[in-house]
């Protein structure tokens, strides 16, 4: 056990800033400093707020990390960080502090992304990922269904949102119900005491000429808003509990239908689901019921370890360690929209062929460009 | 002694070296959008160059803005990580301040950088080693009044000619100026600010409309 990597990893592509210390698939050390209530009162994450959070939690975060794990910075077999996606300003912070922390010490650098090391952390709950695993991720920023051959070197993008994401859809609906920010949990709870089946609202892109793996929540988004709008137009109350619980029902009917669906068309036999949404308890059981029926093995980590936080990405760092990755080089960039298809970010004095894949100044570029990288 | 010094909050992303008595190395890059991508490398070359490692740093110096943020936070951020990593001191000065030491004037003037926005983050000074107010962030024609007669130094004096008709260098921030005068506060025990941003501005509360999405539509 001793002689497995030691890895220290930093997560800021969005609102929480968290410092992870793994050593292989043992976790140490998960400490995190959350900025989503500043943001709550603005609905949503505001990218200059948490950029300015993460600056200021950043070094306590890492040194309360090392605290909790109980290790020296100098015993570290490497530092990895979010290189990507994420917010620009926010990913800038983290991959700042990872290099300057990597040189410091002299240990090497690995810019990981951000959705493989979602897929990643389940290694950390339930051991080694099988090869391949067929990965459902949901939150407020992503909605996607990745095969991973080799979590370190393959990720494949099976199908992704063509809109909005789950957990925007939930913070959307909850916005519409006055529920507050973020709308996830509190859905989850008013849902318990609803009737599911008390109103058929639409499953998106599940007709027979849809894309089978990709996602739509707008048109569902727009459709409850609209049930809500008639009842009070009418006078009437809203039925909070049965709007929450029918809605719920609507978007992890559609997740986990084409989460099977996929690994049944891949011959895959684990799925994993990760992400914030993943913390959703009607996701869980629903997955658990069709993955049973279907003979797949669902593997969820724990809510903790299913939002953002640092373990997740010293989980990929400490694979990519030992697996002999090459690391990263000390012009890392914070790539807003690293494509899924690259677990990591190998330095080009390391590995000449991707040389022509990672230009420095492309960050501008991806954050005006009009196509969805995931799909 | 061995302070090592940066300021990422102009366009200029600049390092150096002092060991009390002198600059040992320097060196600057002007680029406004490749803050994280230079800085490191920078850090890294110049203690390269004077045949140090990192652990020979005694003192961290770092330029607190005001400036652009994103650009901001990089060097700051870095600093507080180095002083983390080393444990050693991280103090901060006022950008402005450094660029007003670059200047070496004995009379009063202005410095003023580019805020963007059609702004600018300005203060007075009496010399190159005296800030008479507070930096503060202003559109160029506000501060017409304040500003008129006196000498301008800074890339924002240089941007408004007609708020600042008597513009000069130097234009860029160099973190060498910023070392010497961090060294000479040290042996006189002066005082420096905290290793914070000066921001200015409260942040935009604007949620974007896709918020949280990754990938930009
Ligand atoms: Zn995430």
């Amino acid at each position: 056990m001793a002689d497995e990597p030691l890895v220290l990893g930093i997560e800021t592509s969005c609102d929480e800033t968290g410092v992870g210390i793994v050593r292989g698939t043992t976790l140490l050390a998960d400490a995190i400093a959350s900025s989503v209530d500043e943001h709550a009162r603005y609905g949503g994450v505001v990218p200059e707020v948490a950029s300015r959070a993460h600056l200021e939690a950043m070094v306590p975060t890492i040194e309360r990390a090392l605290k909790e794990a109980g290790v020296s910075a100098r015993d570290l077999d490497g530092i990895a960080v979010t290189a990507g996606p994420g917010l620009a300003g926010a990913l800038l912070v983290g991959v700042s502090a990872a290099k300057t922390y990597a040189y410091a010490l002299g240990k090497p650098l690995y810019g990981v992304n951000h959705l493989a090391s979602h897929i990643c952390v389940d290694q950390l709950e339930h051991g080694r990922l099988p090869e391949p695993t067929m990965a459902l991720l949901v939150s407020g920023g992503h909605s996607s269904l990745l095969l991973a051959p080799d979590i370190t070197a393959d990720v494949r993008p099976m199908g992704a949102t063509i809109d909005d994401a789950a957990g925007e859809a939930f913070d959307k609906i909850a916005r519409v119900l006055q529920l507050g920010f973020p709308g996830g949990p509190v859905i989850d709870r008013l849902a318990r005491e609803g009737d599911p089946s008390a109103i058929a609202f639409p499953r998106g892109l599940t007709g027979p000429r849809d894309a089978p793996y990709d996602f739509s929540f707008s048109g569902l988004k727009t459709s409850v808003a609209r049930w809500i709008e008639a009842k009070r137009n009418a006078g009437e109350e809203v039925p909070v509990r049965d709007v929450a619980a029918s809605f719920q029902e609507a978007v992890v009917d559609v997740l986990t239908r084409k989460a099977v669906r996929a690994c049944k068309d891949e011959g895959v036999d684990h799925l994993m689901i990760g992400g914030g949404v993943a913390a959703n308890s009607r996701l869980r059981a629903l997955a658990q019921e069709r993955c049973e029926r279907a003979g797949i093995r669902l593997r969820v980590p724990r809510p903790g370890l299913c939002t953002d936080n640092g373990a997740m990405v010293a989980a990929l760092g400490a694979e990519m360690v030992a697996r002999n990755r090459p690391a990263s080089d000390w012009e890392l960039s914070a790539d807003s929209s690293l494509p899924v298809t690259e677990p990591h970010v190998p330095g080009q004095t390391h590995d000449h062929q991707h040389q022509h894949q990672y230009p420095h100044d492309h960050d501008h570029v991806h954050e005006v460009a009009k196509d969805n990288l995931y799909s | 002694m061995l302070l090592l010094a940066v300021d990422t909050a102009t366009p200029a992303v600049t390092v150096a070296l002092h060991d009390g008595s002198s600059v040992l190395a320097e060196e600057s890059q002007v680029d406004a959008r490749r803050h994280g991508e230079l800085l490191l490398p920078a850090v890294d070359r110049v203690l390269a160059g004077a045949g140090l490692k990192p652990d020979a740093v005694t003192d961290v110096i770092v330029g607190v803005g005001p400036g652009p943020y994103t650009g901001l936070r990089v060097g700051l951020v870095t600093a507080l990580t180095l002083g983390s990593a080393l444990g050693v001191p991280v103090r901060g000065l006022c950008t402005l301040d450094g660029l007003a030491y670059a200047s070496g004037a004995g009379s009063p003037f202005v410095v003023a950088t580019d805020a963007r926005r059609k702004e600018v983050y300005w203060a007075r000074y009496a010399d190159a080693r005296t800030r008479l107010t507070e930096p503060a962030v202003d559109r160029p024609a506000d501060i017409a009044e304040a500003v008129a007669g006196l000498p301008a130094v800074g890339a924002g004096a240089l941007l408004y000619p007609g708020t600042f008709p008597d513009a000069r260098g130097p234009e860029h921030q160099s973190a060498a100026a910023l070392a010497s005068l961090a060294a000479e506060r040290l042996a006189s025990g002066g005082e420096f600010l905290p290793a914070l941003p000066l921001y200015l501005r409260r942040p935009d509360a604007q949620v974007p409309k896709n918020y949280k999405v990754v990938t930009p539509k």
